[in-house]
């Protein structure tokens, strides 16, 4: 049987043959619908709506391959970084997985499994919307429906209460001050809401630095 | 002018898409494979699939109402084609807004314009290329860095990973607490993660007392959608 490093070796290769594709194929939507219009903009028209999106999410794609990358493993990277909808999808189901597996993220099971996860979430994900574009004029009412606005509304609460809860439980010592720190920080600068992507490594660099310390002092 | 659902839009959508679900079919089928050589149960592939895909159905529909939201303003193949692909609404829904405003657009309406369309459509392409991109030329040497980060400790290394997930879950639970000040309401999403939190500490209960260990997999999901349900009713009384 191969190695680790020969595994993921190969799931590099194949990994960046899939991501050019996809640069290419990202980058020759846009121009095909110029192509087909006749209607190339004006530069000056794309650096203005640049101006106003790219310095933050420049910024959190680069900090999210960073911090994601270690999470997710090879195949899970080069795949969730295709598929998107990394924070509040791909990455949790991905800890779900390990976790109900019993594997450790940075091990080849780790990675295996989390490969799994996030190809099984984007095929889904990406069948459930075609249903619903295809179905759209029966399904708009129900998933319109103000009654159901604070279920869509409280995604995130949802997960993050019950992935916390996991985690929080496995490792007290190390979650206390990171928690204790975003808790404090949001409190006091609720705008922050917004680039909640950028805090993530922040909470990692503390949580990690905290860890290292207490491991140190053979603490945990 | 341009039809913002005209059958080229929905071709154009529909190679992404195929390309992305053949993308993730290769990948889950090497990964598939690679479970049996490391002999990995067959019943764990099986139940890490259905768990994932059960777990995916919430999120999915929400991106769903993310394209719909979209397509308002850009008709639905190419908000279906961005959230498909690389987009998140958190990201998308501001690139066309900000677009649309510095080019003088009134956000509710439909774009007509073709030059418009397509610069809106070029800033959300631009706007979120950089992560896929730095994966592209990177990952190799950022996987190198985080492995001298974490050390040949294996003990440590295991630390080194969970602190790294606690640092993620800690912002989005500190998110929680972004809107307290907002009186009864701003606790909501307090009040749905701690009943998500809950519903998952009864589901360990059960896969220990009960010895449900069928469960395992599904805990994260059954605790989410039945968090979601129940933000209705409390929602309502909070409000």
């Amino acid at each position: 049987m191969r190695k680790f490093q020969d595994y993921r070796d190969s799931v590099h290769f194949y990994g960046r043959i899939w991501t050019a594709a996809a640069i290419l194929m990202l980058l020759l939507a846009p121009a095909a619908i110029c192509v087909r219009y006749n209607a190339w903009p004006a530069a000056s028209a794309v650096l203005k709506g640049l101006l106003g999106v790219a310095p933050i999410f420049w910024t959190t794609g680069i900090i999210e391959v960073l911090t994601y990358a270690p999470m997710l493993g090879t195949g899970g990277t080069y795949l969730g970084f295709v598929t998107g909808n990394l924070s509040a999808l791909k990455v949790p189901c991905a800890l779900n997985a390990m976790s109900g597996a019993k594997v450790e993220a940075d091990s080849e099971e780790g990675e295996v499994v989390s490969t799994i996860a996030i190809a099984t979430s984007s095929i889904v994900t990406t069948v459930i919307i075609a249903i619903g574009v295809l179905l759209l004029n029966r399904l708009t009412p129900v998933l319109e429906n103000p009654v159901l606005d604070p279920a869509f509304d409280n995604i995130l609460p949802a997960l993050f209460g019950a992935l916390g809860v996991v985690y929080i439980a496995k490792n007290p010592k190390i979650a206390a001050a990171p928690m204790l720190f975003m808790a404090a920080l949001f409190l006091l600068v609720p705008g922050l809401s917004g680039a909640v992507g950028v805090l993530v490594p922040v909470g990692a660099l503390i949580a990690i630095g905290v860890s290292r310390v207490l491991y140190k002092k053979g603490v945990i | 002018m341009v039809h913002v659902n005209s059958p080229f839009l929905y071709v154009v959508t529909a190679v992404m898409i195929v390309f992305v679900i053949a993308q993730s079919a290769f990948f889950l089928a090497r990964a598939v494979k690679r479970a049996r050589q490391l002999g990995i149960a067959r019943t764990t592939v099986r139940k890490t699939i259905s768990s994932s895909a059960l777990f995916t159905v919430a999120p999915a529909i929400a991106i769903l109402l993310g394209v719909i939201t979209l397509s308002k303003m850009l008709g639905l193949p190419w908000p279906w084609l961005r959230l498909s692909v690389l987009g998140a609404l958190t990201y998308e829904l501001p690139a066309a807004t900000t677009t649309a405003n510095a080019l003088g657009l009134t956000t509710g309406e439909t774009v007509a314009n073709a030059t418009d369309f397509t610069a809106i459509a070029w800033v959300m392409t631009l706007g979120i290329i950089p992560g896929i991109v730095l994966v592209f030329f990177r990952l190799r040497s950022i996987e190198k860095g985080v492995d001298k980060l974490a050390g040949k400790d294996e003990r440590w290394r295991k630390i080194f990973m969970d602190s790294l997930f606690l640092g993620m879950i800690s912002a989005f639970i500190g998110l929680l607490f972004a809107d307290i000040r907002k009186g009864l309401a701003g606790y909501i999403p307090i009040v749905v993660a701690l009943i998500s939190a809950a519903l998952m500490g009864v589901c360990g209960l059960l896969i220990k007392r009960c010895k449900w260990a069928w469960l395992e997999q599904y805990a994260l999901p059954i605790s989410m959608l039945g968090a979601m349900a129940a933000s209705i009713p409390v929602t309502a009384w909070m409000s």
